[in-house]
């Protein structure tokens, strides 16, 4: 175990450093930030100082060189826009699009696992091809336009729901967050239902794969034979073989629903991280993108460490050194 | 019934191939399963009105002069107020939906198949030299590959749309970017095992060039994996196509997809005309819809671990 953690570390430097060139080569051919910043009338001199301020003016490698240096002190430069550190501002969003991601992955799992597996076992019935049709529907919808039939549906015509920003919010375990206040949540719910249907789509998908094929191996018809509850037998034996797979994409998927929360976030107007990187690539505001980018290249690599813990302890099989 | 070695005899001639193929249990398969029948019905309607539609409809919304702004803010011909020349309404600036939709229809499509056509051969061929050829390319090739992987789509395609900028030809060649990954990952398993069949053996004994044996032994028989990735390929390409274009940073304002319309329809929804943004969007989920119908019916047939 010790020997796979060093290698990740390893692996985890290795992705930062070729992330960081890809930034920064990104970043630099992108927009140039000097003119949103200044008057549209400003006279040349006035552009060289914001150059100069920016560092614009230096040779590409100095601008790396200065650029990996405040990197490594979490120091992305000030956002343009908002004239504040931008890893700061990062981290003071991270919670809130935290929130409703952690909430969608909850609702996905609770909905998503338990009809995957009961349309995987009776695949022949008309509750699993509902299912499965719904889910098909579920990976067909743009998430856009679930969040805007939301939006229609229980804020303009029934008027139950409010439609934008975080809401109340109330302090739990000493975490500040919209989950702790009635008002809080029912902020919180509709943008979460959003960025989990297709989620819930694709975890029904994927365990339905694997019980399909585990439901036909021998040791499920031996354990059925001997008579285990039928709940144990799909739950115990079935799902567990099937796990592997559901936790690969289980990875993956909090990852695209990060990648999500950019739209989700644009459509509630929920100051999460996700809206920042939009405003940021709209106004070409560089430091956050650079900051945006790392900072969740972090988390994935983390992500899919945890996964590939997780894969040891559902299946002991699994030696990581090799 | 005919002997089998009456129908191998017959195999060579096209007309008897398509025989073949109407006998197959794929084809009895087909055309018992309602699903991938409906999900073929779907998708050729929505190539034909893309096609011929614009017969049909009474404005081209991308002309200035055919739009007259006194329509704006018509709801569709089923509400009060709504009018039968305007069948889904109208948006802010009295643009037909219905000749909105059929004519962004075109584009959104048009992106969907190409930017699929351009990343499947991409990734084919990598993924082909990557499981063929194996050594150092193929470390190179999964390398980068891994590290795509690790990060979602919808994130890689929106910096690479951010640093090229709005553009149907940027979008194609974002969807490539992220879209070969795929291809390159499956095709390569797929040769690695094919690899190892006495077959392709063979041809190497007999001394056939490389290229010779790619094309005719090894993807023949990568195919068939192949046929349900594209298929998928194009659906979810047309749903990111549309989620960019929503976010403003896909296709161009003067050549709306569905996705962008939705993006106008956005705007307005506070207003109440709903109408503008449902429907698109309604629209972008049947295209996809038939599409993962059909795409869900192959992936069960062509997954030898179901038979």
């Amino acid at each position: 175990m010790f020997q796979y953690i060093i290698k990740r570390i390893f692996q985890l430097v290795l992705v930062l450093f070729l992330v960081s060139v890809l930034i920064f080569a990104f970043t630099s051919v992108m927009g140039n930030p000097v003119y949103l910043m200044v008057r549209e009338d400003a006279t040349e001199e006035e552009i060289k100082v914001v150059e100069e301020y920016l560092g614009l003016d230096k040779p590409i490698y100095v601008q790396y060189g200065v650029f990996i240096r405040n990197a490594l002190q979490g120091d992305f430069g000030m956002s343009y826009m908002y004239h504040q550190s931008a890893l700061g501002l990062i981290m003071e969003r991270f919670p809130a699009t935290l929130e409703i991601v952690l909430l969608a992955m909850f609702l996905a799992i609770t909905i998503g696992i338990p009809l995957g597996v009961f349309s995987g076992a009776y695949s022949k019935k008309l509750f699993s091809k509902i299912v499965m049709t719904l889910s098909i529907a579920g990976i067909s919808l743009p998430s856009f336009w679930i969040g805007m039939v939301m939006i229609i549906l229980f804020s303009l015509t029934l008027g139950v729901l409010p439609v934008s920003g975080r809401g109340e919010m109330g302090t739990f375990l000493g975490i500040e967050t919209s989950l702790a206040t009635i008002d809080g949540l029912k902020h919180v719910i509709l943008p979460a239902i959003t960025l989990a249907i297709g989620n819930i789509a694709q975890i029904v998908r994927l365990t339905r794969g694997g019980m399909q094929e585990s439901i036909r191996q021998d040791y499920v018809k031996f354990a059925r034979a001997k008579g285990v509850p039928t709940r144990k037998v799909l739950f115990g034996h079935a799902l567990k073989n099937t796990l592997i797979p559901v936790v690969t994409v289980f990875g993956l998927q909090l990852g695209s629903l990060i990648a999500f929360t950019t739209i989700t976030e644009t459509i509630f107007a929920w100051p999460g991280m996700g809206k920042l990187l939009i405003d940021a690539i709209n106004s070409a505001d560089r430091p956050i993108i650079a900051a945006y980018i790392l900072f969740v290249a972090v988390m994935f690599v983390f992500i899919n460490f945890v996964v590939d813990i997780l894969y040891t302890i559902i299946d002991p099989r699994i030696d990581l050194n090799q | 019934m005919k002997t089998e070695a009456q129908t191998i005899n017959n195999i060579g001639t096209k007309n008897s191939k398509w025989k073949l193929f109407l006998k197959s249990e794929f084809f009895y398969n087909y055309k018992r399963s309602v699903l991938a029948i409906i999900g073929s019905i779907i998708i050729i309607s929505v190539i034909l009105i893309a096609i011929f539609g614009p017969l049909f409809t009474i404005q081209d919304p991308y002309n200035m002069s055919e739009i007259e702004l006194n329509n704006a803010y018509t709801p569709p011909a089923w509400i009060e107020g709504g009018e039968s020349t305007f069948i889904l309404g109208t948006d802010q600036q009295g643009r037909d939906m219905f000749s909105a939709i059929v004519y962004g229809s075109r584009v959104s499509l048009v992106i969907g198949i190409v930017s699929t056509l351009l990343s499947s051969v991409l990734g084919i061929a990598l993924g082909i030299i990557s499981g063929y050829f194996g050594g150092k390319v193929d470390a190179l090739i999964m390398r980068i590959a891994d590290v795509m992987l690790s990060f979602p789509t919808m994130l890689i395609a929106l910096f690479v749309m951010s640093v090229l900028g709005r553009g149907v030809v940027n979008i194609l060649i974002t969807l490539t970017i992220v879209g070969w990954v795929k291809f390159a990952r499956t095709v390569r398993g797929e040769v690695l095992s094919v690899k190892k069949q006495e077959y392709i053996e063979a041809t190497k004994v007999i001394g056939l060039p490389n290229l010779k044996i790619i094309l005719k032994h090894v993807f023949p028989n990568v195919l068939t994996s192949i046929i349900v990735l594209v298929t998928m390929q194009v659906g979810s390409n047309i749903l990111t196509e549309a989620t960019l274009s929503f976010l403003g940073l896909g296709v161009p304002i003067t050549r709306p997809s569905l996705g962008m319309l939705c993006s106008n329809g956005f705007d307005v929804l506070y207003s109440g005309m709903w109408w503008v943004t449902i429907f698109p969007g309604l629209y972008i989920m049947l295209i996809v819809f038939g599409i993962n119908l059909l795409g869900d019916f192959l992936r069960d047939e062509l997954n030898p671990k179901l038979k």
